[in-house]
C-alpha cells in the first residue's frame, strides 16, 4: 500500500512536471502567435479610444435614443425566451444522454416506442404559442419605428447619399452639405431621406437606431434621435466594395444652441486665401482637386467627391476612417490608396464615376501648400 | 445497359479501386460517383478551410495587414461560395448518391449516365470557380452578389467567374434533382412504400424538390447579372430603370430554400444515426417526415427576411417576420422528436452518435438565434453583422457539417469495409466542438457590439479586439481537429479493423449488403415489409415491448439473381462536361474567348451526341 502510495506520488509529480512543461509550451506558443499576429497589425489612424466615452462605442445593446431603445427592449424579450428554451432543451438533451447511456458498454432491453400523438400536439402548440407571444410586440414595434415622425415633432430633415466609400449629408433647411460627420440636435427627431449614388450601402449608428439600406434609384427613410448630447459612431453595414470597412460615419448630437451655431458656421461661404502658403495651396486645389471636390462660395463646384467647404471643422476624413491631422493628410496626399483601398483606376469623371482619390503626383511643396489651405477651411 | 451474369466471385471482386483512372472517368456506378462527390467535397473543404483561416488571421488583430482589402474580399466571397456549393452540397450529394439506392433497395439511380454527367459538371464548376484565383482574381462581390456591385466593374472578370460558375454547379444540382426524384418514385424495392422509406431518403426527396424549384430562379438571375456585365442589358441598373432590389428577391427566393438544402441532409443523417445508436425506432417518424415537408414548403415563403433593411414596406416586413417565426415550429418538432428517440434508449456513444448529439446541441443554438432574426426590428441591428455570421455557422457548421461528419463516421465502414478508429474519432469530435464554439460563439457578441461582417479590418477602440483574437484561436483548433480526421482516414486505410456487413447493428437495407457492397448492391432485390426493415428481420418485439433477437439470424448470404442489369460505363458524360467547361472559360474572356466557346461547343455536342447514340445494351461478349 505504502509502496503504491509512493509510486503514485512520484507518478503524479512526473505528470505534474509534464503538464507544467506542456503548459509552458502552450503559453509560449500562444505568445508566439500573438507576436506573429501583432506583426500583421497596421497603424491605427483613427484614435477612437481617446474620444469615445464607452469601451463599446458601436454597441447596439447600449441604446442612446428612443428607436434603439425600443429595439433593445424587443431584443431582451426574445433573448430571455430563447435562453429559457435553450436551457431547457440542452438540459433535456444532456440529462437524457446521461440517464440512458450504456454503462460499461452493456446493451439493455429497450422498449420499442414509436411515438405519441399527444406529445406531438403538445410540442407543436408550445412553440406556436411562444411565437405568437413574440409576434405581437414585434409587429407593433415594427410599424411604430417605420412610421414617419409626427409633424408636431419638428423633425430635422437630412438627406443622405451613399458613395463608394463615403457619406454625403445634406441639410435642406440650411443649405449645408457635409461629409461623413453628421451634427444633430439632441432630444429632437431627425428624419433621414436616403439614396445611393452607386451601389447599395447601409446607414448604421447602432446606439441610435437599426440600419437602413441606401439603394440606387430609390429613397429609404430612417428616423433617429439622441437623448443627450454625445458622439456616436457608425459605419456602412452593406458590403459595398473594397473599402467597405473604411466607410464610417460619426454623429455629433449637440444641444439646440450648439447645433444652431454649428449650422450657421457651416452655412458660411468660403473666401479663398489671397496670400502665403495657403494661397498657393488654393491655386493647387483649383488645378488638382476641383474637378471632384466642391468648396462653397468658390469656383470649385464639382460634387463627385466629399464637399470640403468646412473641412477643417471635421475630426476625420476619408470616410471618417482617418483622424484629420496634418501628418495623416500629408500621408494621404502622397498617395491616398496607401491609407485606404480604393479603385481610382476606374474613375471616369465625364460619366460621373469616382471610385476613390487617385495619386495626384504632388510635390512635397504642393502638399505643404494644400495642407495649409485645407487648414483654413474652418 | 450490359447484361451481367458472371460467376459470383467476379461480381464481388469488382471493387471500385481496381479499374484505374479510366474506370473512374467513365463510371456510371452510383457508389463510385458517390465516392467521387465525397472526395471532391473533402478537397474543396480544405480549400474553403484555408480561405477561412486566412480570414481569421487577418482579423486576429485590429487594423490587420496580413491580407489586402482586395484579397480579403476574394477570400470571404470564395469561402462562402466554396463551402456552400462545393462542400456541403456535394457532401450531401455523396451520401445521397451512395446510399439512396441502397436505402430503397435499388441497384442504381434512374439515370446513371446523367448522374455521372452531374458529377463532372459539378467538378468542372468547382475547378472553374477555384482557378479564378490564378486567372486575374477570384470573385469579390460576396457569395450573394448584390447588384449593382456585382455588375459594376465589368472591366474585371471576377464576377463573371462567379455568375458562370454558380450557374454551372447549379446545373449539376438541377440534373441530380431530376435523377434522385425519379429514382425515389420509380425504383423502390417491392414493399418499400413511401412511408416506409428511411427518413434520410425522405429528406433527400424534399431537398431535391427544393432544388428543382429554386435553382431555375437563380439561373434566371445569374443570366441577368452576366448579361448586365457583358452586354449592358440594364436589368439591375437603377439609373436606366433597372432594379437592384429585384436581384435580392431572385437571389433569396433561391437562397433561402438553399439553406434548407444545406441543413436537411444532416437532419436526414441524424434521423438514421439516433435510432441505430439508441436501439429504438425514430420517435414520431411521420411527424419528423411531415415537418421536413413543411420546412420545404415554408422555406419558399420566408426569403425576404434577408431583406428587412432593404426598404420593403412595413407590411411586407411584418408578413415575412411572421412566416419566419413559424418556420421555427416544424424545426422545433424535429428536435423534440430526436430527444424522444434517445429517451429510454440504450445509448451507445460511438463517434457517429457523438456527432449527431453535437449536431442537436449546436443546431438548437443556431435555430434560436434564427428566431431572434425573425424579430424584424431586432434584425435591423443584427443583419449584416457578425451576429449573423455566428448564426449561420451554428446552422451550417454546428448543424450541417457536424451532421454530415456523423454520416461520414457512420457510413465509412459500409463504403470502405473498414472501421475508422473510435479513439481518434472522439478526439476529433471534442476538439471540433470546442474549436467551433470558441470560433463562433464570440461572434454573437461581436455582432451585437457593432461589428459589421465583410469588413477586412476594424480600428482600435471599438472593443472588437479580444473576441476576434479568441475566434482566430478557435479556428486553428478546428483546423487541428480536421487533421485528426485525416490522420484517422490514413490510419484506417493502412491498417483499419475490418468492419463486416453490419458493424452498428443497423436498421436499414444498406447494412444487409457486404461492406463495401457488391457492384449490383443486392444479390436479390429485397421485399420490404416494415419501416426499418432490416431491424425487423433481426429482431422481434416481446410482450413487454422490448426487442428480442430472432434466432437464427437472417441469412444475408444470398445467391445473386440470374440477370442483373447494370449500367455500362460511358465516357461521354465527362466529355460533355469538359466541353461545357471550355465554353465557360471562353465566356469569361469575351470577345476573343468566342473561339474557346466554339471549341467547347463542339466537344459538348460530341459528348451529347455520343451519349444519345450509345447502345442501351452493349454486347460485351
Amino acid at each position: 500500500m505504502s509502496v503504491n502510495d509512493g509510486d503514485t506520488g512520484v507518478g503524479s509529480r512526473v505528470i505534474e512536471r509534464t503538464l507544467h512543461r506542456k503548459r509552458t509550451l502552450l503559453m509560449l506558443l500562444l505568445f508566439a502567435a500573438i507576436l506573429v499576429l501583432s506583426a500583421c497589425a497596421g497603424t491605427d489612424r483613427l484614435g477612437i479610444d481617446s474620444i469615445a466615452d464607452s469601451d463599446l462605442p458601436q454597441n447596439s445593446l447600449d441604446p442612446a435614443g428612443p428607436a434603439a431603445r425600443s429595439i433593445d427592449g424587443l431584443w431582451w424579450l426574445v433573448f430571455w425566451i430563447a435562453t429559457a428554451v435553450f436551457v431547457m432543451v440542452e438540459a433535456a438533451l444532456v440529462f437524457t444522454i446521461f440517464k440512458f447511456r450504456r454503462r460499461d458498454g452493456k446493451d439493455r432491453p429497450v422498449k420499442q416506442v414509436h411515438g405519441s400523438t399527444r406529445l406531438e400536439i403538445a410540442w407543436t402548440i408550445v412553440p406556436v404559442v411562444l411565437m405568437a407571444a413574440l409576434a405581437i410586440p414585434t409587429i407593433a414595434t415594427l410599424f411604430e419605428l417605420r412610421a414617419e415622425p409626427d409633424p408636431s415633432e419638428n423633425a430635422l430633415q437630412i438627406g443622405v447619399t451613399g458613395h463608394q466609400w463615403w457619406w454625403e449629408f445634406y441639410y435642406p433647411e440650411y443649405g449645408i452639405t457635409t461629409a461623413n460627420e453628421m451634427h444633430i440636435p439632441a432630444g429632437r427627431a431627425v428624419y433621414l431621406t436616403m439614396t445611393s449614388a452607386d451601389v447599395i450601402h447601409s446607414f448604421w449608428v447602432p446606439r441610435l437606431n437599426g440600419k437602413r439600406d441606401l439603394v440606387p434609384g430609390r429613397t429609404t427613410n430612417l428616423t433617429m434621435e439622441a437623448d443627450e448630447p454625445g458622439l456616436f459612431f457608425g459605419q456602412c453595414a452593406e458590403f459595398c466594395g473594397i473599402a467597405h470597412a473604411d466607410m464610417r460615419q460619426r454623429v455629433f448630437a449637440e444641444s439646440e444652441s450648439d447645433f444652431a451655431a454649428w449650422a450657421a458656421a457651416q452655412a458660411e461661404p468660403v473666401t479663398p486665401p489671397t496670400e502665403g502658403l495657403a494661397a498657393a495651396g488654393w491655386d493647387t486645389f483649383q488645378i488638382s482637386c476641383s474637378s471632384c471636390h466642391a468648396i462653397d462660395g468658390t469656383s470649385a463646384v464639382a460634387k463627385l467627391a466629399p464637399d470640403l467647404t468646412h473641412f477643417a471643422s471635421r475630426t476625420t476624413f476619408a470616410g471618417a476612417s482617418i483622424a484629420r491631422t496634418d501628418g495623416h493628410l500629408r500621408e494621404w496626399l502622397r498617395n491616398p490608396v496607401d491609407l485606404k483601398p480604393m479603385r481610382p483606376e476606374f474613375n471616369d469623371l465625364s460619366a460621373g464615376r469616382v471610385l476613390g482619390m487617385p495619386d495626384l503626383d504632388l510635390t512635397e511643396q504642393q502638399i505643404d501648400e494644400l495642407i495649409a489651405f485645407l487648414d483654413t477651411l474652418e | 445497359m450490359a447484361t451481367l451474369n458472371p460467376p459470383r466471385e467476379e461480381l464481388h471482386s469488382s471493387g471500385p479501386a481496381r479499374e484505374g483512372v479510366w474506370g473512374w472517368l467513365t463510371t456510371t456506378d452510383h457508389k463510385k460517383i458517390g465516392i467521387l462527390y465525397g472526395g471532391s467535397a473533402i478537397v474543396f473543404f480544405l480549400v474553403g478551410g484555408i480561405e477561412a483561416l486566412l480570414i481569421r488571421v487577418q482579423l486576429a488583430v485590429p487594423n490587420g495587414e496580413f491580407l489586402s482589402a482586395d484579397s480579403y474580399s476574394q477570400m470571404f466571397t470564395m469561402h462562402a461560395t466554396t463551402m456552400v456549393f462545393l462542400v456541403v452540397m456535394p457532401a450531401a450529394a455523396a451520401f445521397t448518391n451512395y446510399f439512396l439506392p441502397l436505402l430503397i433497395g435499388a441497384r442504381d439511380v434512374a439515370f446513371p449516365r446523367l448522374n455521372a454527367f452531374s458529377y463532372w459538371v459539378f467538378l468542372f464548376g468547382g475547378i472553374f470557380l477555384t482557378t479564378s484565383f490564378f486567372l486575374g482574381g477570384a470573385p469579390d462581390g460576396g457569395w450573394f452578389g448584390y447588384a449593382p456591385l456585382s455588375t459594376q466593374l465589368n472591366e474585371v472578370v471576377r464576377m463573371d467567374y462567379w455568375a458562370l460558375g454558380l450557374q454551372f454547379v447549379g446545373l449539376a444540382s438541377l440534373l441530380a434533382s431530376v435523377n434522385f426524384i425519379t429514382t425515389i418514385f420509380a425504383m423502390r424495392a417491392p414493399g418499400m412504400t413511401l412511408m416506409r422509406m428511411p427518413v434520410f431518403v425522405w429528406m433527400a426527396l424534399v431537398i431535391n424538390f427544393l432544388l428543382l424549384f429554386s435553382l431555375p430562379i437563380i439561373t434566371v438571375g445569374l443570366i441577368e447579372v452576366f448579361l448586365d456585365r457583358n452586354l449592358g442589358t440594364l436589368f439591375f441598373d437603377a439609373a436606366n430603370g433597372g432594379d437592384p432590389i429585384l436581384w435580392q428577391h431572385l437571389f433569396w427566393l433561391f437562397g433561402h430554400p438553399e439553406v434548407y438544402v444545406l441543413i436537411l441532409p444532416a437532419m436526414g443523417v441524424v434521423s438514421e444515426i439516433l435510432p441505430t445508436f439508441s436501439r429504438k425506432p425514430l420517435f414520431g417518424r411521420s411527424f419528423v417526415i411531415f415537418s421536413g415537408i413543411a420546412i420545404g414548403f415554408m422555406g419558399f415563403g420566408v426569403w425576404a427576411h434577408h431583406m428587412f433593411t432593404a426598404g420593403l414596406g412595413p407590411v411586407a416586413e411584418a408578413a415575412f417576420a411572421l412566416t419566419t417565426m413559424f418556420i421555427a415550429v416544424p424545426t422545433g418538432v424535429k428536435i423534440f422528436n430526436w430527444l424522444g428517440t434517445i429517451w429510454g434508449g440504450s445509448i451507445r456513444l460511438a463517434t457517429p452518435m457523438l456527432f449527431s448529439l453535437g449536431f442537436i446541441a449546436m443546431f438548437v443554438i443556431g435555430g434560436l438565434s434564427g428566431v431572434t432574426h425573425s424579430i424584424a426590428p431586432a434584425d435591423w441591428q443584427q443583419t449584416d453583422t457578425y451576429y449573423v455570421v455566428a448564426h449561420l455557422h451554428y446552422v451550417l457548421f454546428g448543424g450541417a457539417v457536424l451532421g454530415l461528419l456523423g454520416g461520414l463516421y457512420y457510413w465509412w465502414p459500409k463504403i470502405t469495409g473498414k472501421m475508422l478508429h473510435e479513439g481518434l474519432g472522439k478526439i476529433h469530435f471534442w476538439s471540433i466542438l470546442v474549436g467551433f464554439n470558441l470560433t463562433f460563439a464570440p461572434m454573437h457578441l461581436l455582432g451585437l457590439n457593432g461589428m459589421p461582417r465583410r469588413t477586412y479590418r476594424y480600428p482600435e477602440g471599438l472593443g472588437f479586439e479580444f473576441w476576434n483574437f479568441l475566434a482566430t484561436l478557435g479556428s486553428f483548433l478546428i483546423a487541428a481537429s480536421m487533421l485528426v480526421l485525416f490522420w484517422n482516414i490514413y490510419r484506417t486505410w493502412r491498417r483499419g479493423e475490418v468492419a463486416g456487413p453490419d458493424p452498428w447493428d443497423g436498421r436499414t437495407l444498406e447494412w444487409t449488403t457486404s461492406s463495401p457492397p457488391p457492384v449490383y448492391n443486392f444479390a436479390q432485390i429485397p421485399v420490404v415489409e416494415h419501416e426499418d426493415d432490416f431491424w425487423h428481420r433481426k429482431y422481434t418485439t416481446s410482450e413487454d415491448g422490448t426487442s428480442v433477437a430472432i434466432d437464427p439470424p437472417p441469412n444475408m448470404d444470398l445467391e445473386p439473381d440470374a440477370n442483373i442489369h447494370l449500367p455500362s460505363p460511358s465516357f461521354y458524360p465527362a466529355l460533355a462536361a469538359a466541353g461545357m467547361f471550355v465554353i465557360l472559360m471562353g465566356l469569361v474572356y469575351l470577345p476573343w474567348g468566342l473561339v474557346a466557346v466554339g471549341a467547347g461547343f463542339l466537344a459538348t455536342m460530341w459528348g451529347l451526341f455520343g451519349w444519345s447514340m450509345e447502345p442501351l445494351t452493349r454486347e460485351d461478349h
